[in-house]
């Protein structure tokens, strides 16, 4: 290991970091805390390696500058929090009925509205998912550590181009401004994806047609010599829109399909202490890091209790929760929100074990010392 | 038979076009392209990009790469691109609700930065895909299904917003004048920076009868009498150029532009 690539960074830094590693030459942002970093270093890192770096006049602009970047083929993305991401809804769901990939970053804080800037929060899993209107595809990445972020980021452009769908990385205030030690990988180590390109000569290019066996077209890049057309609305192979029930139905359901099918590709998660145990925390992002620390209070105690976090929120990791519910006794999800996640974990579990929730929305982290207690109360 | 133009430049497999008889949105979109032709673009790096509504829905009748956009943001999705790209000649079209309503602040911005994109708003003073409703262009005291007394609201001058905000070149046509906006959009894409035409457009089907203006032909009638150049307007004082339509082109200057800026900035590296 090279000493040069250790570092002390920040999630927010990290980020960044690790978005240029995945390939990133544009970012388009509007100010806002507690996301601000990942614009401030993206606009002092892209001009030096060739990529480009825009602040647009507000959140809704900077979403579709990333998304025009993408067309003409460049990695793109954008960060916000709470309030900026509920601007960007429209445009994300934009980006999945065009199958645009783009990567949204949103460092969370307490909501709703202007809220509590900037206290930490995980109020917008359910915003994630579902934000804007429409069925539609997502995938949503929440990190807990400094490295995870830099891991997570990289994960997300490579899912955004394999999938051509945008994804979503979920931080929270925690992960995104703590400093910890990291260790950058060679650029030779990590798996870099790109989208799949047409093979086809222009006059052949059918944008929204895919290959037997395949769910995700080829996309050729604005300038490339294939004239083709891109709306919002439901389109034909062509990308040229139709009223036709038929290709609407069609259309959507591979939309949701190129995600659903691929959820085990997709999904990532982890698992502490969960050989034995009789209780199992769910946690995600940064209050997966008090959970952890409870679980090894416990343990002393000869608790039984251990913890599966998700990293991959959007699509859940259902299969390994609902096998989770089969072996324990009672699941406890852990969130700073109301029960977002619990909703979606009850749903799974609920057939087979006992699902309760820990949540808070006053701006203050979950304490190990709390889910103890809440352990003992369960 | 569909002029050679319309051959050349038009996807004739995506026709009919979606307009209403005597709209006058095909005469700007049949401009456009005689503008490109007669500047003998590279079409495959010409991207069309536009927004929402009845304008809007010109892109995907057009043979370049094309983008259909949301409500307002042709011109922010359009400077990703120019950024992502600064060798693509990027056209957007709009409509006077898409561009000064909607997405007014894109519009004011995009002039600020003096980006490298042509804008082409159809104004036909009426968001017409919805039905009829009053938009930042109709004139005070007109009709609209959401002004049924009479718009107590006050018109907006797209070319003096534009003019103000920063573009370097404004210019403004009717539809009773294609050659004027063939020529206004030619300069304006030989523009290195943002550049605004305004075509003042006809809509029988709701403006026209909200308003009882008659058929198309009394609209284009309409706008031919109301006309007046730009040399012809400054002679004249407030009072009399009341309710006139002023074309020709209404601003030029020279700024930098904001891809060069970019470029600029990463050559001093």
């Amino acid at each position: 290991m090279k000493r040069g690539n250790i570092k002390l960074m920040q999630g927010n830094e990290a980020c960044v970091e690790g978005a240029i590693a995945a390939g990133m030459r544009f970012y388009s942002g509007y100010p806002i805390t507690p996301s601000t970093e990942i614009a401030e270093i993206s606009a002092a890192k892209l001009p030096r390696i060739g990529g480009k770096f825009i602040q647009m006049e507000d959140e809704i602009a900077s979403i579709g500058a990333v998304i025009g970047a993408s067309l003409t083929g460049l990695k793109s993305m954008t960060a916000t929090s709470g309030p900026g991401f509920s601007l960007k809804q429209e445009n994300i769901g934009y980006a999945a009925m065009a199958e645009v990939p783009c990567v949204i970053v949103d460092v969370q804080r307490g909501g709703p509205s202007t809220g509590l800037p900037t206290s930490p929060a995980q109020g917008d899993v359910m915003q994630a998912r579902w934000g804007t209107h429409g069925d539609h595809p997502i995938i949503a990445l929440s990190p807990y550590s400094v490295k995870e972020t830099y891991e997570i980021t990289i994960e997300a452009f490579n899912l955004s181009e394999r999938y051509r769908t945008p994804v979503i990385i979920l931080m929270d205030e925690v992960i995104a401004h703590m400093r910890e030690k990291i260790e950058i990988p060679d650029e030779n180590e990590i798996e870099i994806v790109d989208r799949l390109k047409p093979k086809d000569k222009a006059e052949d290019y059918n944008p929204y047609e895919i290959n037997d066996g395949d769910l995700v077209p080829a996309m050729a890049s604005f300038g490339e010599g294939y004239r083709y057309h891109v709306t919002g609305l439901v389109h034909d192979i062509n990308g040229f829109p139709t009223n036709d029930s038929k290709i609407a139905e069609s259309l959507i359901n591979r939309l949701t399909k190129k995600v659903e099918e691929n959820t085990q590709d997709i999904v990532k998660y982890d698992e502490y202490f969960l050989e034995d145990a009789e209780i199992a925390l769910i946690a995600y992002g940064g209050t997966a890091r008090s959970v952890k620390s409870a679980v090894d209070m416990a343990r002393k105690e000869n608790i039984k209790v251990g913890m599966f976090r998700p990293i991959t929120i959007w699509p859940s990791p259902e299969k390994q929760i609902l096998e989770l519910a089969k072996t324990v006794k009672k699941i406890i999800v852990v969130e700073m929100n109301l029960g977002q996640y619990y909703l979606e974990v009850d749903r799974i579990a609920k057939k087979s074990t006992d699902v309760y929730k820990y949540g808070r929305v006053n701006g203050e982290l979950i304490t190990p010392d709390e889910i103890l207690s809440y352990i003992k109360e369960v | 038979m569909p002029s050679q133009i319309v051959d050349d430049y038009f996807r004739t497999n995506s026709l009919p076009h979606i307009w209403c008889p005597g709209c006058g949105n095909g005469i700007v979109t049949r401009s456009i392209v005689k503008a490109i032709d007669n500047l003998k673009l590279d079409r495959d790096k010409i991207c069309i990009v536009s927004g929402i509504g009845c304008s809007s829905r010109a892109s995907g009748y057009l043979d370049f790469n094309t983008l259909h956009t949301t409500h307002g943001r042709a011109l922010a999705f359009a400077t990703g691109i120019k950024m992502a790209n600064p060798n693509l000649d990027v056209i957007v079209i709009t409509g006077d609700g898409d561009s000064a309503a909607i997405g007014g602040n894109h519009l004011i911005h995009a002039a600020r930065r003096n980006i490298d994109i042509t804008t082409i708003v159809y104004n036909n003073n009426i968001y017409g895909m919805t039905g009829g409703q009053y938009s930042p262009t109709t004139p005070r005291g007109d009709k609209g299904t959401t002004a049924p007394y009479g718009n107590i609201d006050t018109q907006f001058d797209l070319c003096d917003l534009t003019t103000s905000a920063g573009a370097t070149y404004v210019g403004r046509s009717t539809v009773f004048n294609p050659k004027l906006i063939v020529k206004l959009i030619e300069e304006g894409i030989k523009n290195k920076g943002f550049s605004f035409i305004e075509t003042v457009t006809i809509c029988p089907t709701y403006y026209g009868r909200k308003n009882k203006k008659g058929n198309a032909v009394d609209m284009m009638k309409f706008l031919r009498d109301q006309s007046i150049s730009i040399n012809a307007a400054k002679k004249l004082d407030e009072d009399k150029l009341k309710g006139k339509i002023i074309v020709g082109e209404l601003h030029k200057s020279i700024r930098p532009e904001y891809t060069e800026e970019y470029k600029r900035l990463v050559n001093s590296f």
